[in-house]
């Protein structure tokens, strides 16, 4: 079934929160590397991401300022004044018996991002914190691995803009391009450098006619996929269908997809477990920043996805579909081969077309691609001329025309390198091979 | 002569720089003083004897080897200390006192005793307290209580009480305590010895298990303010690890407060310190103090500051939210005991703390708390606009006897009331001895604007160069 059909008369309010693991050296308030993705379980530990008593939090700047940079870039204003706070929970991941998050003065404020059908999708905030610890259930135990634990992890947090599944899932790959860009974060969603949340509601038409937004949310935590996200946010459109169609009201609450039976499940713990008790972080001052260092940051703020892709199409005469694909966060490399060649005054519309389709290219030295331009720049891609050359050697090679005729494959390749020969190596071979079977009427 | 362990810390360096006796002397004249007297007054709660002797022995051969010179590398080698079990200590039980963390060695060193240890500080063992600092007289303590070497009938108050009896008593040349609200300066009052807490921020928290993050301040109780200026200049500083550290260089304290001169000092005399429910020996006592000042040269300024009671409110709300946050990482599953083994203190406290920052009364009253610190520590920028110093009494009255605090739960915050204000305000201060009232030590407080330690330790130094009250020490008697 389609969204729209398992909507029914139901429309879709969907809302996003981006964890992404910023791409610092070491991690978000203790000097362990943060190189953690292939390492040992509790190797990268030390007292402060650990925990023990007597140690303290120190910022990492790096992070804050990757967080500021990826909010200029989705047009958030930054806060002149910003601090830490402390959110309190109980659980094994989380050695503090609170995690240090921003609540009441975030990193970024506001900032929206267009999708390419041109909806604008608000961002309420973007805030910087520590990631927990991870834990494992084996054999009726829990272990935990500390090396996640005080992971800088900023967090983007859209409103309830989205009215589709498709529409929440190109805003987040356009999240993650950016920060690719930006060179903030390596986004890999399988490491859990990239991690969703959705929360998700349905209200009748009438209701957004009006504007008016459900008086709950079903927040679905840890989405490590698009594909995850889909089926779960489809899931909860059919459990909450059902629920308003017998006129119960969906209860606020925490769920998780099980992706066995493809149903969300209840992860509401206590009640009082909503109350965070947050407070200002007093082992960190607050922090300030002024206009030399916000405008520091907005000077090294480069192209985005979205502007590079409009250039390509708009300046550089690119088609949509060569500019998206040299425009893509994953082609940053390509891109920039791309760049120099164009720089060395070659045709962006050439070069182009042969990055995308020719993907030998794109490990190659800039000089070595455009050697091999030049070749083919030579090459001689008229049929006439070549045929020319064709008849030439076919009629000075009576005996391997035969020879061909009779079958051999070797011959024939004979003939092929005598027409190369013939042009010092610049015919088409393509065209060459063709020629000569017309020619020899094989 | 005096025994080893009665010297003084700057008189123990001249010794040993001179050869006049060992460190191996002086940590072993410690330890008889400790071995006859602990057993009576219970100061520590953990000894480190072995490795303390095989330190010393290692300093002694580095003075034979390199003389007076290893002293400039290392300016306490060889000086025997005692440290409040709340300074994470690696290798070393460190439990701030309490059951929960009974049996937790650290795997690392808190930044003030890396530094004591760097410079070649000799530690004894870790003294007792009261559990995880709640408290102002070492009674919640979850092991036992340590007692006033003065009359063992009282309490040496705290919470750094471990620390001042150990000084008092002559066990060490120095202690570390910290203080929170008053867990330097009482205990100082109460034990008859020089207590100085600096600003908020002067001296590294990084590895002092937390009681309230936002006014813990670590410092040394000495023998003399001259001993607290050397300590301090060692333990002071910025620490890459602990964020709320001051990044202004540290003074060279001892050089500072030498030759300090009173002249042209404005010390001002709040009458709000005055006001309040004094015994009256105590108010005596510290204006013949005040007057002593006046004699000496200082000018005196009666004058206004809020009401100190005002501070007690402001310091309970925000302590215990602190506190309850700081304890949240003691969740039964790390450490080995589960929740059970917190003490009663310790469970009012996060439970208070708790409410104070559930939502709905976050601001009512951890909000407003914090709007009233900020008039307080308004309330004293306008004062130094008038003023150098503060001085007032330490404690309200002198040591209390046993369990009378048995039955006022907020005893803490009204003994500590004279230091709430300063404490909440980040202030550095100190306490001398001042006097005696029924043969117990009465201290006098002075108050400065923050960083401003050297002309608080000069002004008190000044004192102690007129008077010998700081000389007295208690001839400790057990109980019969």
């Amino acid at each position: 079934m389609t969204e729209r059909e398992l909507l029914g008369e139901y429309k879709l309010v969907l809302g996003m929160e981006i964890h992404l693991h910023l791409k610092t050296k070491t991690k978000m308030f203790c000097r362990d590397s943060a190189d953690i993705y292939e390492a040992e379980p509790n190797t990268h530990v030390c007292p402060v991401c650990l925990g023990l008593p007597g140690a303290l939090p120190v910022p990492n700047k790096d992070a804050v300022r990757m967080t500021q940079l990826l909010g200029l870039a989705v047009k958030s204003s930054l806060n002149k004044d910003s601090r830490f706070d402390r959110k309190h929970y109980f659980y094994p991941d989380l050695p503090k018996g609170y995690q240090i998050s921003q609540y009441k003065q975030p990193l970024c404020v506001g900032g929206f991002l267009k999708l390419d059908s041109g909806t604008t999708i608000e961002i309420e905030r973007i805030h910087l914190e520590e990631d927990t610890a991870k834990s494992f259930h084996e054999l009726g135990n829990t272990l935990i691995d500390f090396n996640k634990s005080d992971m800088p992890l900023a967090e983007i947090v859209t409103g309830p803009s989205f009215r589709n599944i498709a529409d929440a899932v190109e805003f987040s790959k356009k999240i993650q391009d950016i920060a690719r860009y930006l060179g903030i974060s390596d986004v890999d969603m399988e490491k859990g450098q990239m991690r969703l949340e959705a929360n998700i509601s349905i209200r009748t038409a009438e209701m957004e006619e009006k504007g008016i937004l459900p008086s709950y949310k079903v927040e679905i935590k840890n989405i490590n996929s698009f594909r995850f996200m889909e089926k779960a946010v489809r899931a909860e459109i059919v459990r909450q269908k059902k629920l308003l169609d017998k006129g119960e009201a969906p209860v606020q609450e925490n769920r998780g997809f099980d992706e066995n039976s493809g149903k969300t499940v209840s992860q509401r713990e206590k009640e009082e477990a909503h109350d965070y008790r947050y407070f200002p972080e007093p082992d960190i001052p607050p922090m300030h920043f002024d206009e030399n260092y916000v405008a520091d940051i907005k000077s090294s703020l480069t192209e985005l996805p979205d502007e590079r892709k409009a250039r390509l199409v708009d300046e550089m005469g690119l088609n949509k579909q060569v500019a998206a694909f040299l425009s893509s966060g994953t082609n940053i490399n390509i891109y920039e081969k791309f760049a120099d060649l164009t720089d060395n005054k070659h045709d962006p519309v050439k070069i182009g077309n042969l990055l995308m389709n020719r993907k030998e290219l794109w490990s190659m030295e800039v000089s070595d691609i455009e050697s091999i331009i030049k070749t083919s720049e030579d090459k001689i891609t008229d049929e006439d001329s070549i045929k020319s050359v064709v008849e030439k050697v076919l009629a000075d090679n009576p005996d391997a025309v035969e020879a061909v005729k009779a079958g051999k494959t070797a011959t024939f390749e004979f003939l092929v390198g005598q027409v190369m020969r013939e042009t010092s190596g610049k015919a088409d071979s393509t065209i060459a091979r063709k020629l000569i079977t017309d020619l020899i009427g094989r | 002569m005096a025994r080893l362990n009665e010297l003084n810390l700057i008189d123990a360096l001249e010794g040993l720089k001179t050869g006049r006796f060992t460190s191996t002397e002086l940590v072993t004249a410690c330890y008889e003083q400790i071995e006859q007297f602990d057993p009576v007054v219970k100061a520590f709660v953990t000894f480190t004897k072995e490795r303390a002797l095989e330190q010393a022995k290692e300093a002694d051969d580095l003075i034979q080897k390199e003389g007076g010179k290893a002293f400039e590398k290392k300016p306490l080698l060889g000086i025997p200390y005692a440290c409040k079990d709340n300074f994470s200590t690696t290798g070393i039980e460190t439990t701030a006192s309490s059951n929960i963390l009974k049996g937790y060695f650290p795997p690392y060193e808190s930044t003030v005793t890396t530094r004591v240890n760097e410079a070649g500080g000799i530690m004894l063992g870790k003294t007792n307290m009261d559990a995880f600092a709640h408290g102002s007289s070492t009674e919640t303590s979850d092991f036992f209580k340590t007692l006033n070497p003065w009359d063992i009938s009282r309490v040496p108050g705290g919470s750094s009480g471990g620390s001042a009896v150990a000084v008092a008593s002559d066990m060490c040349i120095f202690a570390l305590g910290s203080e929170t609200a008053g867990s330097i300066r009482g205990p100082a009052a109460w034990c008859g010895v020089t207590g100085m807490k600096p600003t908020y921020g002067r001296v590294s928290r990084y590895g002092v298990i937390a009681m309230a993050s936002s006014t813990d301040s670590p410092g040394p109780l000495t023998k003399t303010v001259d001993d607290a200026a050397y300590v301090l200049e060692i333990i002071a500083g910025k620490d890459p690890f602990d964020a709320t550290t001051s990044p202004k260089s540290v003074p060279e304290y001892s050089g500072f407060i030498k030759d300090f001169d009173l002249k042209g000092f404005k010390i001002g005399r709040p009458r709000s310190y005055f006001e309040i429910d004094l015994e009256d020996e105590v108010r005596e006592i510290v204006e013949s103090a005040v007057k002593k000042y006046e004699e000496l040269g200082a000018e005196i300024v009666d004058m206004d500051l809020l009401d100190p009671k005002y501070s007690i409110a402001v310091y309970t709300i925000l302590q215990r939210s602190e506190v309850s946050s700081n304890l949240a990482r003691l969740d039964g599953i790390r450490y080995g005991q589960n929740r059970e083994a917190f003490g009663m203190e310790a469970r009012k406290r996060m439970m208070l703390g708790a409410y104070t920052l559930s939502a709905g009364y976050y601001d009512a009253y951890y909000s407003k708390a914090q709007k009233v610190r900020t008039l307080i520590i308004e309330d004293f920028n306008e004062a130094y606009k008038k003023v150098d110093l503060v001085i007032g009494p330490t404690m309200p009255s002198i040591a209390l006897k046993l369990g009378e605090s048995d039955n006022s739960p907020m005893f803490g915050e009204l003994m500590d009331v004279l230091a709430e204000p300063s404490a909440i305000a980040g202030l550095p201060g100190i306490s001398i001895n001042a006097g005696f009232s029924r043969g117990m030590p009465v201290g006098v407080q002075l108050i400065g604007q923050q960083l401003t330690e050297g002309n608080v330790m000069g002004v008190a130094k000044v004192f102690q160069q007129n008077t010998d009250f700081h000389l007295n020490r208690p001839v400790i008697k057990s109980s019969e």
